[in-house]
């Protein structure tokens, strides 16, 4: 079969790059503390694009003292002029700053492909446009602050600690800068060490927006300034997501701090498909699961439950879909699956894969050319994998599907919640009552029937158990920066 | 019968734990002494263990999914029973109180009446939180989109050590289990003949052997076995205000533990602390297009 599609012409595509002549890129960019660029006191570091390994620009590594100042910045602001915005005001400045987000959408879409190495049409489409659909929705909450489901007259929590991950740079930083700011709090945000690209242009924006200085901070750097900023003294709320390994060690260190802390970590999800799912659908929802952002995605679909009778035909699908993907260029419009977003990252993907392997499970790797330079990782299905397998219990983060087959419903469900996490998971089948059965029983904070990876503004995200705590999006996100005014029993 | 004895000799009761809807000792065999306020001999309390800890929360887990899979109106009437039998010994609670915890008749009274009133108002939310704590989202797109709140699973709760021995324990376990959770909780070490007490009430209200779980004895020995069990999804430390309550939040972040922190008395009833053991689950599901 993968004989016959590679020879088959209608893949052949002339190359079709965006091109990059759209960015004004610094050949160096500072921190941005309180409304301008400033020199930071760490060594600098370099930020390169996975798909060539090309340098990008040199970005700012802020020290313990440049994190002193982005809070006292973010400190001075939440005291002299934030909080004494009003809501409407609050709001303006997140419509502001929704639409600059829309009119550079082309310009920060390249950005994000070339530094983080994910398809143009997912950081186009996806990640960008949900960006603004973001500060949008989050822009008219912070008047209606009173109807958020806390009680009357909510109080904002002062300074906002933010780290955020590597997979959708941009996308991580409004799910985390809007509902912060229409609360009313004021912000110190640390992008991923290799992705800080678009956060910086976002700087730009909040610099064109007019946003009062300080409001919002991005600092730049590795863990050591993430530690610095949760840890700082001065803040009120601690967001993180990320690893649950590096979650873990964050509810550790703000123990007995009172510092509120919401957390979206890890996910193992299952992508339940029963015999009666439309097939057609399902294999493009599996697609979309696993290989969606190449598999960097914390709610992936990695766990392929399939039931037993259909087994075969979803896996021989499968890999007839999985043969037609394009894997290159992220620039390129053409391209489905991007580049690995750091070579650390393919070193794990590549450690457990060949541990998968070693514990038996099939390996299948769709046919593709892999690029010279760059860091690369074919869409990869595991068959026949057990459910104490390495690559069934353990985050992967990368293009790696593990199938294992079930009977029942209440085999299905058993399986999906034999997890440490609880963050999402897929139900595909033709049959409502069952779906809604399924899902009532499902221990995760997302489920997706008959679809995988929506995400929109005004869905809660966030998951059970050791996926974390706090829901971003939605009324329910507001919550996480709002602190109730008094909710007792009345008598 | 006449009875022509001046007095009787009472039969005093043995307080054993409460685990899995069973009463049984503490397999440790410890007990220890509880005294009334003015230092008088009350009863021997069971002094629970790590194994007695471990077992309630054997019970807890096992009770969850029939207990959670209840109807929300089931759940409502199961404790509105526990205020009806409460109510119904009404003077053996304020009594009690009276000897444990030294209070005048009437503030006796209060505190029992106080605890009635909070399984009612609790009672009432069973079938009404999730339609306040959740909602229909409106996503863009052809999708059904619904967030509710669902019990966060198995609660450990060191309950209100100073004072309101009955009413301390009854305002943080309401709350928890209303939801659908099940909990395991340390009773007042000083005071702990209410919660056996309330134990026979809610043994005999229709709630399910295991949803609640009550230990007697030390906070200190017993709530670092329960912050640190994996099998615990959240922790409440409302009476954890004089133990090392930091150091139970830190291995509570081993499995990621949802946390409420000590407060000070018994908390007042609120949406807010039902709340704060749910976890919100929003289903996505397509709408075809026709």
């Amino acid at each position: 079969m993968t004989e016959i599609v590679k020879k088959s012409s209608f893949l052949d595509y002339a190359p079709a790059p965006e091109s990059t002549s759209i960015l004004h890129l610094q050949k160096s960019y500072g921190l941005f503390i309180d409304g301008s660029f400033v020199k930071g006191h760490g060594k600098a570091f370099q930020t390169i694009s996975p798909a060539t390994e090309k340098t990008i620009a040199e970005i700012a590594n802020a020290s313990a003292k440049d994190v002193d100042t982005a809070v006292a910045a973010a400190r001075r602001a939440y005291d002299r002029t934030w909080s004494k915005l009003s809501g409407a005001d609050r709001g303006k400045y997140l419509f502001r700053i929704a639409r600059l987000v829309q009119e550079r959408a082309r310009e920060l879409a390249v950005a994000e492909s070339l530094d983080n190495g994910k398809p143009i049409k997912e950081s186009r489409d996806v990640d960008v446009p949900l960006v603004a659909a973001w500060f949008f929705y989050y822009a008219g909450w912070a008047d209606k602050l009173d109807y958020a489901g806390l009680g009357p007259n909510p109080r904002a929590l002062g300074v906002a600690a933010q780290v955020i991950p590597w997979n959708f740079p941009l996308l991580m930083l409004a799910w985390k800068v809007a509902p912060a700011l229409a609360a009313g709090n004021t912000v110190v945000i640390k992008p991923a060490e290799t992705t800080p690209l678009s956060a910086l242009i976002f700087a730009e924006i909040l610099q064109q927006a007019e946003l009062p200085d300080g409001v919002v901070n991005i600092i730049t750097g590795a863990g050591d300034t993430g530690q610095a900023l949760v840890n700082h003294p001065d803040v009120n709320k601690v967001a993180f997501t990320g690893s649950t390994a590096v979650g873990r060690a964050i509810a550790k260190s703000v123990a007995g701090t009172g510092k509120k802390v919401t957390l979206e970590l890890g996910g193992k999800a299952a992508n339940i498909v029963f015999d009666d799912a439309p097939i057609d659908q399902a294999v493009e929802g599996i697609v979309n699961g696993i290989f969606f952002n190449q598999g960097h995605v914390c709610c992936a679909g990695s766990r392929l439950l399939v039931q037993e009778n259909i087994h075969d035909e979803v896996v021989d699908r499968l890999k007839t879909r999985l043969s037609t993907l394009r894997l290159g260029d992220p620039l390129d419009k053409n391209t489905d699956i991007g580049a690995i977003n750091s070579r650390e990252q393919l070193d794990r993907i590549r450690e457990l894969s060949d541990i998968g392997e070693k514990e038996g499970a099939d390996r299948w790797t769709a046919d593709c050319v892999i690029p010279d330079k760059g860091f690369w990782f074919a869409p990869t299905i595991f068959d026949n994998v057990s459910t104490s397998s390495t690559i069934a219990r353990e985050e992967v983060f990368g293009p790696v599907l593990s199938v294992l087959t079930f009977r029942t419903p209440a085999e299905a469900i058993a399986k999906a919640n034999n997890t440490p996490y609880g963050l999402s998971a897929g139900i595909w089948s033709d049959k409502g009552s069952k779906i809604l059965a399924v899902a009532d029983q499902l221990r995760a904070g997302v489920i997706w029937a008959n679809t995988f990876n929506r995400f929109d503004p005004a869905s809660p995200f966030g998951g059970y158990k050791e996926s974390g705590y706090g829901r971003e999006g939605g009324r329910h996100g507001l919550a996480a920066y709002l602190e109730s005014a008094g909710w007792s029993a009345s008598k | 019968m006449e009875c022509k004895q001046v007095t009787r000799l009472a039969v005093p009761k043995t307080y054993k734990l409460y685990i899995g809807g069973k009463f049984p000792r503490s397999e440790s065999g410890r007990t220890y002494e509880v005294l009334s306020k003015k230092g008088a001999f009350l009863a021997n309390a069971a002094l629970a263990s790590r194994k007695d800890a471990r077992d309630a929360v054997v019970a807890a887990r096992a009770a969850l999914a029939g207990w959670s899979g209840a109807t929300g109106y089931n759940r409502g009437q199961v404790l509105y029973r526990i205020a009806e039998l409460l109510e119904g010994r009404r003077e053996q609670f304020a009594e009690e109180l009276i000897s444990s915890e030294g209070l005048t008749k009437a503030a006796a009274a209060k505190q029992v009446d106080t605890a009635i009133d909070a399984w009612v108002w609790y009672a009432g939310w069973a079938d009404k939180y999730v339609q306040v704590a959740g909602n229909g989202n409106p996503v863009s797109g052809p999708y059904f989109n619904l967030s509710t709140p669902e019990p966060t699973g198995v609660v450990a709760i060191v309950a209100p050590q100073s004072g309101e021995s009955l009413l301390g324990l009854v305002a943080v376990v309401a709350p928890a289990i209303l939801a659908g959770n099940t909990v395991v909780v340390v009773a007042s070490e000083s005071a702990p003949l209410a919660a056996i007490n309330l134990s026979e009430v809610l043994a005999t209200s229709d709630v399910p052997g295991g949803v609640v779980n009550i230990l007697t004895g030390s906070p200190k020995e017993i709530a670092p076995w329960l912050a640190g069990h994996a099998d615990v999804n959240a922790l409440d430390l409302a009476g954890a205000e004089g133990l090392d309550w930091v150091y139970l939040q830190v291995i509570a972040a081993d499995t990621l533990k949802r946390v409420l922190p000590p407060v000070t008395g018994a908390p007042a009833p609120s949406l807010e602390r039902i709340v704060a053991f749910t976890e919100t689950k929003t289903v996505w599901h397509t709408k075809s297009l026709i």
